[in-house]
């Protein structure tokens, strides 16, 4: 299958008063046309700032630098009247909060309509038209009356499905998720990833599913990339990674998730708090927190290396990861 | 909407009539009154005068009659220039006061949004800090001196402006009166336009609208200015009492023939019957502007509406 | 004149802060204060301001002139150093600098007192509106809603219009329309304080609500209340000068600045010194202020920067 979205040598910096912080370091992925890709880390691992950063929606203080080919353009360092060409039409986003991500003085109708009044050229009527359509496909029960709603007048639940509604308006060949059943019930979650699953199947879209929690992965994801300070540390097909983790990381998250961990009897949380940017470890970024470390560690920093032919991870350690041993 | 704004003129009208009642009583009540001259007048003038303006009568029953006759329009005759009844003397100011307070408003209003929006999407640079410059000027320095600044330098020193006075018709009379009383009330407005501005930018909800490719003008006029004009829109009530405040100051100084005049004069005059009519009149004309702000406000915020 | 600061804005913010930040209040205020001393402007404006006040209250036992002493050889003349009339005299040969630091001083007094009523009736009607909750709380906050609306300058001229023009009535009829604002502030904080556990302890003790009001709710107050007196002060001496600018206000012989600058006004093309002396200070003074209250709302709301 061909790939949709390139990205090389991904940087992301923050300029703070009198420092840099790098949120993001030499990210380089792949996207396949229609897979789905999980982007798993704790907060501050640098994974929502890599999409930002290819939306062209980072911060006044955020710059980027890489490349992110989708197709054949490279949205890195676009300007931002020509990156509205794509974003919203080839390549979407969902936001963490459907509370605050939708604006509350507008009707539904209003928000979604516009995208496609913007992007297809589409008159007021026929858009709406599509808007009702898009919103009874999406599940949200009588539609019209929805349409015309305030978001204040709607479910969270509702409210991230007008989102995804949005997000799929104009068919793109990419969406990136951020984190989108996080602020949901636990029962709307799962309808949620299923509506993912269904409607990014049925339009061929490219799936990003940026989240910290492994359950929703789980069912969802055909590859997954794991992120620890800034940088991917191991990356794979799900269930290779599921069941046979090779990073001390991927392994303490898995381990720390309750029905993942199943299998081991009991939770084990990974020790210590993930790093604070501004002052990252020298070596390797996990090492103060890795039951597994050697002198290495402390020094160098581990390249992201290929382990047998679909799989890569950065770590020294190359014996077999077992938690009894060293617990 | 309509049943919000009904409720809202509702709750208006017993606090007109608390002003009424609550004034009048005070009024009445106050030792002192405008025939206490240096010179005592002789009993019997005093009582036909006293006569004349129902003054003995109980007070209950002139606040009866007063109400009555403001419900009818008339708030009575003025206690010191004897040929004039309130009313006629409201009727005469009236119209040029809403006409100066209507212009500094929308003058105000309108450059001070411009200004903010301005100031806020050129965030520290120069623009900006040139708005946050004339905004501390408008707003610190007190209008009654800024009147008399701008009345000497552009009036006396440089005479491209009349120094006061105002002949119907004549915009070169309106021009410095309303700059004068525009000023804080733009500064103020540019000043919170500026601060909500660059807060809604901030938002999830833009970084959506931006995420869907919309483009900054359409983003601007459509998903940040409304949600930004809701503090500059609760802040016109107040600010249409301090334009009152400096539409005293301002008639005063240019000598314009306003109620802010005839208000200020029967103060000076304890002109009890004129301070009364136009203190009724100041709030009833701020209620109903507030009124009008409220429902502006419901329909900007449409969660207002329910509650 | 209310809002020159924007201090409604700010402490009503405040207000709600500390209404939900329940158990915090204290150590709110104490940060706010931190940060107001880390603003250099408000440093700047703290030092300047000190330095007014001082030379307003001690500068006249130093002049040559007093402040209604009359020069009769030196009527209307500009600033003369050998005579010491440093910034010139008036009509009538008084001295300018004695005559503008007289109205400071008045100025500065009218706002001390104004303020001070304020802020008494507006710990009493917050505390109470706060401490007894409900329907009362409901009622008394409604009709702050409604002062706010009505313009309350209106209301100071009458006021002065009834008593006659006395310095006296016009501090306290201004403090008395001013304490909208504290009262809203305190009944945050009162309904904060109310919920902790030292207040619990009392009420078990037999405390009645007027002891719990003044012993233990009061003294925890100090922090809003510096920081509200410091936003009020410009306000009231703003409408003391607008009031005696229009007449209304501190009469002859006594003086102020806003009697001072409309006295400097009508002659301020052949005499300037007697319109820009007493105008230098007020600006100076307000600008300070004004510096002064934008430090104190950066400190109290820290995400607004």
């Amino acid at each position: 299958m061909a790939n949709v979205l390139v990205v090389d040598n991904l940087d992301v910096t923050f300029a703070l008063h009198q420092s840099e912080v790098k949120a993001v370091s030499d990210l380089d992925f792949t996207l396949a046309e229609g897979e789905t890709l999980a982007v798993v880390g704790e907060s501050g691992s640098g994974k929502s700032q890599a999409f930002l950063s290819i939306m062209g929606l980072l911060a006044r203080n955020g710059k980027a630098s890489g490349r992110a080919m989708l197709g054949d353009v490279n949205l890195i360092g676009m300007a931002p009247d020509k990156l509205d060409n794509y974003r919203g039409k080839d390549i979407a986003m969902i936001f963490q909060d459907p509370m605050t991500s939708l604006n509350p003085t507008l009707r539904v109708k209003t928000q979604l309509a516009e995208v496609l009044v913007r992007h297809q050229g589409f008159t007021a009527e026929k858009a709406h038209r599509a808007v009702i359509e898009m919103l009874e496909r999406v599940g949200i029960p009588e539609p019209v009356k929805r349409a015309n709603a305030y978001p204040h007048e709607l479910s969270g639940g509702m409210r991230q499905r007008v989102m995804i509604a949005m997000a799929l308006l104009c068919k793109p060949r990419v969406l990136i998720a951020d984190e989108p059943t996080t602020a949901l019930d636990v029962t709307v979650q799962a309808q949620m990833l299923d509506l993912f699953k269904n409607l990014t199947n049925d339009f061929g879209t490219a799936l990003v599913l940026i989240t910290h929690d492994l359950g929703v992965v789980a069912g969802v994801a055909d590859r997954m990339m794991v992120m620890y300070g800034g940088r991917c540390i191991e990356k794979g097909p799900t269930d290779t990674l599921f069941y046979d983790p090779r990073h001390p990381y991927t392994l303490g998250l898995l381990h720390s998730t309750p029905h993942v961990a199943k299998r081991a009897k009991r939770l084990d949380p990974i020790q210590g708090l993930p790093p604070s940017l501004e002052h990252l470890p020298r070596g390797c970024a996990f090492h103060p927190r890795c039951a597994f470390r050697f002198e290495r560690c402390f020094e160098e920093r581990p390249p992201l290396l290929p382990v047998e032919d679909v799989r890569e991870k950065a770590c020294w350690y190359q014996g077999e990861l077992k938690y009894e041993a060293v617990a | 909407m309509f049943g919000y704004a009904l409720r809202r003129v509702l709750t208006a009208i017993p606090i007109v009539l608390i002003t009424i009642t609550v004034c009048f009583f005070i009024l009445r009540l106050a030792p002192g009154g405008p025939f206490d001259g240096e010179r005592a007048l002789p009993p019997d003038v005093m009582k036909n005068l006293r006569a004349h303006y129902n003054l003995d009568q109980p007070l209950i029953s002139q606040y009866f009659i007063y109400l009555g006759g403001v419900f009818r329009g008339d708030f009575g005759p003025s206690m010191v220039m004897e040929d004039f009844s309130v009313s006629r003397l409201i009727s005469i100011g009236l119209p040029f006061t809403l006409m100066l307070g209507f212009s500094a408003f929308v003058v105000g209003t309108v450059a001070g949004m411009i200004a903010g929006a301005v100031a806020a999407v050129q965030q520290n640079k120069w623009p900006d800090y040139l708005l946050v410059a004339i905004v501390l000027i408008g707003i610190i320095i007190p209008n009654f001196l800024m009147a008399n600044l701008v009345q000497l330098f552009f009036g006396v020193y440089l005479r491209w402006l009349p120094v006061g006075g105002y002949q119907p018709g004549s915009i070169a009379h309106l021009v410095l009166p309303v700059l004068i009383l525009s000023l804080p009330h733009g500064g103020r407005v540019a000043r919170l336009v500026r601060g909500s501005m660059i807060e809604v930018l901030g938002t999830n909800y833009v970084r959506t609208a931006r995420s869907k490719g919309l483009g900054t003008r359409l983003i601007l006029a459509r998903h940040a200015l409304k949600p930004a004009l809701l503090p500059v829109v609760s802040y016109l009530g107040p600010g249409l009492s301090y334009l009152l405040t400096g539409s005293l100051v301002v008639e005063q100084v240019f000598a314009l023939p306003g109620i802010g005049k005839y208000f200020i004069s029967a103060a000076l005059n304890r002109d009890y019957g004129l301070v009364l009519g136009t203190t009724i009149l100041y709030v009833f004309i701020i209620l109903a502007l507030n009124l009008i702000v409220d429902v502006l406000y419901a329909w900007l915020d449409p969660k207002v509406r329910y509650r | 004149m209310a809002g020159i600061t924007g201090k409604d804005a700010a402490l009503t913010a405040y207000a709600n802060a500390l209404a939900t930040e329940a158990p915090k209040g204290r150590s709110l205020t104490q940060d706010a204060l931190r940060r107001l001393f880390n603003n250099k402007a408000a440093l700047v404006s703290i030092f300047v301001l000190t330095a007014i006040v001082l030379f307003a209250l001690v500068g006249p036992y130093f002049l040559p002139w007093a402040y209604d002493k009359i020069d009769w050889a030196g009527i209307r003349k500009p600033p003369d150093w050998a005579k010491g009339h440093y910034f010139g005299t008036d009509q009538n040969g008084r001295d300018m600098l004695a005559r503008t630091l007289q109205g400071t001083q008045m100025s500065l007094l009218v706002a001390g007192v104004a303020t001070f009523v304020s802020v008494v009736i507006g710990i009493l009607y917050g505390a109470i509106a706060g401490y007894f909750g409900g329907k009362i709380d409901a009622v008394m906050m409604r009709f702050v809603d409604i002062m706010y609306a009505l313009p309350y300058i209106l209301f100071v001229i009458i006021l002065v219009v009834i008593f006659g023009r006395s310095p006296v009535l016009l501090f306290v009829g201004i403090g008395c329309l001013e304490w909208l604002t504290m009262a809203r502030i305190v009944r945050g904080q009162t309904l904060s304080i109310k919920q902790r556990e030292f207040i619990e302890a009392a009420k078990a003790g037999g405390a009645g609500p007027f002891t719990i009001i003044f012993r233990h709710i009061v003294p925890n107050l100090t922090g809003p209340v510096v920081i509200y007196a410091t936003l009020t002060i410009p306000e009231i001496i703003i409408t003391e000068s607008f009031l005696s600018y229009l007449g209304l206000g501190v009469q002859e012989p006594q003086t102020s600045l806003g009697t001072l600058i409309s006295f400097g006004a009508p002659v301020a093309e052949a005499l300037p010194w007697m319109l820009f002396t007493p105008a230098a200070i007020l600006v100076t003074m307000l600008l300070c202020l004004s510096y002064l209250g934008d430090g104190l709302r950066d400190a109290l709301d820290p995400k607004d920067r």
